[in-house]
């Protein structure tokens, strides 16, 4: 019976072949090729497209880009780390309401979670109108990486949350009352029994927060305007309108290669942290 | 002292979560097209959304590409799942390493990587090409959670309904998949949100032929925002929130009657 | 004796480069409680799982009422598994679980109705049915098992390690019940387990297995007095282990002692393993009564007895006595001549 069963999967591998490998494998092809997309015997081998990203202004756009979700990600952290404390602290009565406070905005979807800024931020909105009545300065966030900033932390911060607090949550409480009947205080306590033992939780929630962070071009093409592109937006440009397909596959790949990095040093961390915990 | 703190906090962070949606749906109901100025309670936007249909139009390709695409990929995706769960253990680990790759692979990647290949095989972008994307970054999905019930079976119970003289196939259809249901429907459930939330691959593989919602509301908000958006949203918002509460309230209650 | 009821003939199965079961033969008669004991990875699952059609073996027949068994297919054989952690559907409600197989036969309603019922009974579960085997305890679901099996009137029940996810108290109690309903039903039970003290309890035959190969068959007084080898009397219960001679018969030689023991039919001076249970050493306190001089190292209180170890000149040995020696103290120990378990020279049978 199981011998049959295993036939299952075949069909399903031939799809994977075709709808998931041979695309990356494309875009593979095309990021170290020039010549005609339409014509495959055009395709010369060539290292231009590669040349090109090292080029100043496309070099800083993946410098911005990097910057831009490291700045989120690690706000995201900030924010996120004392709210899933508070959360996983809340009396179990009440918990659950909480959390799902948390989570309901994610049910909007992104787009529109990002469209409400900007009818928040533009130079008109209702932030600018509000500092009026107060008689306080305009703030000139949008168009703008300030705006983007601000975008991705709304967008992504429960991603942050979540992870940290199912971690913290199932932290056995007879743990922290070793830790304080061996005399720790509260702070030693949380440094040196909470914290490490939440870095999992840490570890996925950065992962969960950078990774669309440094891809997206929605947050950026709403909120960030023409002057402030994100690798994303300049991958989108190389598809959509200015049709260079070799240019957009190398930017692809270099985004996958630098989430595939973060990814493995993120990995790393996790199992360092394993490891020394169960040195101690 | 640290309660309050900690209220006063959570509070902020809640208003920072909120107060978009809050002014959102707020605007919805502006008499004046301008975002800072309210000009007296109307619902004319909500007409006229009703009476775009453009709108109209998005919103059946929407749900014709959520439905069907949840349909195959959960038929698709639990079947493989089946064939995953017993294959070889090199084998297994090759497929699932493969069938990762859309979920951990960012959505711009594998928007651009779907939308090269229908071209270079000369497909036409439109429904159909935007309907296989969907169904090729839900089937992970659907396998993700379905293993995982298979894990959790016990290895003998496709034996013991065997040994009590059910022929193979009678076992798989009414002891394995009433087992593992609830990883079934909740990989449904995943397809079809991810199918309605999804933009970014819809995007680079519909072309200019089938505009959903959410590629719509894309542009219209590139050129700025329109007070039929708000009232777009307010509607999708809702309907979301009241959808969410009824599953979460039904899974409450065990998982027998999400069967 | 009842009429043979399966008959295994050099039985092997393989995997890969591991042979599990080698090579066996087996009788099982009719009404009988058969127990395959051995350590992990014996084969006595292996076996378990052939007669239930679940693996095919290798090399050799099973015959089942005289017939081949060997293609027929799990579903058409009428013998009936309780399996390791029960696998029971965890969709369906006790009274479906106990149903299954009786609703794929398409047994008439009203039947089925009674069957179930009577068979719940049984198990005393009545009032059960409508549980779902989630909300059940352990114990409960070992008896939704044995019910879903015994209900199709099998003419044999398979169990494997069918106590082994239960603590010791229930297992007992288990034991005991599982002992009545096979005299009631009157159906052959062939039982794994890896718990001597379960195999002795409850069998009328003991197949003792190790590496794929089966060491010992007998009654459970036949295994314990009479290890055939070093493995068994290892296995079966606590045992002292020495390598001796036989210089003649009714004689064994060993740590420059030479005593009466009641075997016979070995070579003169041929090297064997002797067996000596430690209830069976008794203990003097004038040390020159002894056949065997020791000092006690160690006492152990056990409930019902003491566990000492005595050091004699050459080995250590394990007593079982009500008595106590303090630890220090110079004692003799005797062993009378039936005691003393002669066996030939060797781990197992390979």
């Amino acid at each position: 019976m199981n011998k049959k069963l295993r036939l299952l999967a075949y069909p399903y591998s031939v799809w994977m072949g075709i709808f998931i490998v041979i695309p990356l494998f494309l875009i593979l092809v095309y990021s170290v090729t020039t010549g005609d997309i339409h014509d495959a015997s055009s395709l010369k081998l060539s290292g231009e497209s590669y040349k090109k990203v090292l080029e100043p202004i496309y070099l800083n756009i993946i410098k911005d880009s990097f910057v831009l979700a490291a700045a989120s990600t690690l706000i995201c952290l900030l924010l996120g780390y004392p709210a899933a404390m508070i959360i996983s602290n809340t009396n179990i009565k009440y918990r659950g309401l909480v959390l799902v406070f948390f989570i309901v905005p994610i049910w909007m979807n992104f787009l529109l979670r990002t469209y409400a800024w900007m009818s928040l931020l533009s130079p008109n909105g209702f932030l600018n109108r509000f500092l009026m009545w107060l008689g306080l300065p305009k703030l000139e966030l949008m168009p703008g990486q300030g705006a983007v900033l601000v975008g991705m932390v709304y967008n992504f911060l429960p991603f942050m949350v979540l992870p940290i607090y199912t971690v913290l949550s199932k932290i056995d409480k007879n743990v922290l009352e070793a830790a304080s009947d061996l005399g720790g205080n509260k702070i030693v306590t949380f440094f040196r029994v909470v914290l490490p033992l939440s870095v999992p939780g840490v570890v996925s929630g950065i992962t969960m927060v950078f990774m669309p962070a440094v891809s997206t071009f929605i947050i950026s093409g709403l909120l960030g305007g023409s002057k402030t592109p994100l690798i994303g937006d300049l991958i989108e440009q190389q598809f959509i309108s200015s049709r260079n397909w070799h240019f957009g596959s190398a930017l692809s790949i270099i985004l996958m290669v630098m989430i595939l990095i973060s990814m493995a040093i993120m990995s790393r961390i996790d199992q360092n942290n394993a490891q020394e915990g169960r040195k101690v | 002292m640290m309660k309050v703190a900690k209220k006063i906090y959570m509070g902020l962070l809640y208003l920072f979560l909120y107060a978009p949606i809050i002014v959102l749906i707020v605007f919805s109901f502006n008499e004046s097209k301008s975002r800072g100025h309210w000009g007296g309670f109307t619902l004319k936007w909500y007409a006229e959304l009703f009476r775009d249909r453009q709108i109209r139009e998005a919103l059946y390709y929407t749900l014709l590409v959520a439905v069907l695409s949840t349909v195959i990929s959960t038929i698709v995706g639990t079947l493989a799942a089946l064939g995953i769960h017993n294959m070889s253990k090199l084998g297994r680990t090759v497929v699932l390493n493969i069938n990762n790759l859309p979920v951990l692979n960012p959505d711009i990647v594998t928007g651009v990587a779907l939308m090269t290949l229908f071209i270079s095989m000369g497909l036409e972008l439109g429904l159909v090409t935007m309907l296989i994307a969907h169904v090729v970054f839900s089937i992970p999905y659907v396998i993700l959670s379905v293993l995982p019930k298979l894990r959790q079976l016990n290895k003998h119970t496709a034996e013991a309904a065997l040994d009590l003289g059910a022929t193979p196939s009678y076992a798989l259809r009414k002891v394995i998949l009433p087992e593992i249901m609830p990883g079934i429907v909740s990989g449904a459930l995943m397809a079809f949100t991810l199918s309605i939330d999804d933009f970014v691959i819809s995007f680079f593989t519909a072309g200019t032929e089938a505009t959903n919602l959410s590629i719509l509301i894309y542009s219209m908000a590139k050129r700025g925002v329109k007070p039929t958006i708000n009232a777009l949203s307010t509607l999708m918002f809702i309907t979301i929130v009241v959808l969410m509460l009824i599953i979460n309230k039904k899974s409450d209650k065990g998982e027998n009657l999400l069967l | 004796m009842g009429k043979v009821l399966i008959e295994l003939k050099n039985l092997t199965k393989r995997y890969g480069d591991m042979t599990a079961v080698d090579h066996i033969n087996l009788t099982i008669r009719e009404n009988e409680f058969v127990t395959l004991l051995g350590p992990s990875g014996c084969g006595k699952t292996t076996t378990l799982r052939m007669i239930g059609g679940f693996e095919e073996p290798d090399e050799g027949e099973i015959y089942f009422e005289g017939k081949l068994l060997n293609n027929v297919p799990p579903y058409k054989r009428n013998i009936n598994t309780v399996f390791q952690r029960y696998a029971l559907f965890t969709h369906l409600n006790v009274f479906e679980n106990v149903a299954f197989g009786l609703r794929i036969k398409k047994v008439p309603k009203h039947e089925i109705e009674q069957r179930v019922k009577r068979m719940l009974k049984m198990v005393d579960l009545e009032g059960f049915e409508k549980r779902y085997v989630d909300s059940l305890s352990g114990g409960q679901q070992q008896r939704v098992a044995i019910a879903r099996a015994l209900v199709n009137e099998p003419k044999v029940l398979l169990l494997d390690e069918p106590l082994g996810a239960l603590d010791l108290k229930l297992r007992k109690e288990m034991q005991i019940e599982l002992l009545d309903m096979q005299r009631r039903v009157g159906i052959t039970f062939i039982y794994v387990t890896h718990d001597q003290e379960e195999a002795l309890t409850m069998s009328d035959t003991v197949v003792v297995m190790n590496k794929g190969v089966i060491q010992q068959v007998g009654t459970p007084q036949d295994i314990y007095n009479e290890p055939i080898n070093r493995f068994v009397a290892d296995f079966i219960g606590e045992s002292n282990i020495i390598e001796a001679t036989m210089p003649e018969d009714f004689k064994v030689a060993f740590d420059g002692v030479v005593l009466d023991c009641v075997d016979k039919g070995f070579e003169p001076n041929e090297p064997v393993d002797i067996v000596i249970r430690p209830e069976d050493i008794r203990i003097v306190t004038n040390p020159d009564e002894g056949m065997i001089k020791g000092t006690v190292t160690s006492v152990v209180f056990k409930g019902v007895h003491y566990e000492m170890l005595i050091q004699s000149d050459y080995r250590e040995y394990m007593v079982h006595r009500t008595m106590m020696f303090p630890v220090g103290s110079v004692v003799g120990m005797n062993i009378q001549p039936a005691d003393i378990q002669v066996m030939k020279r060797g781990e197992a049978i390979e």
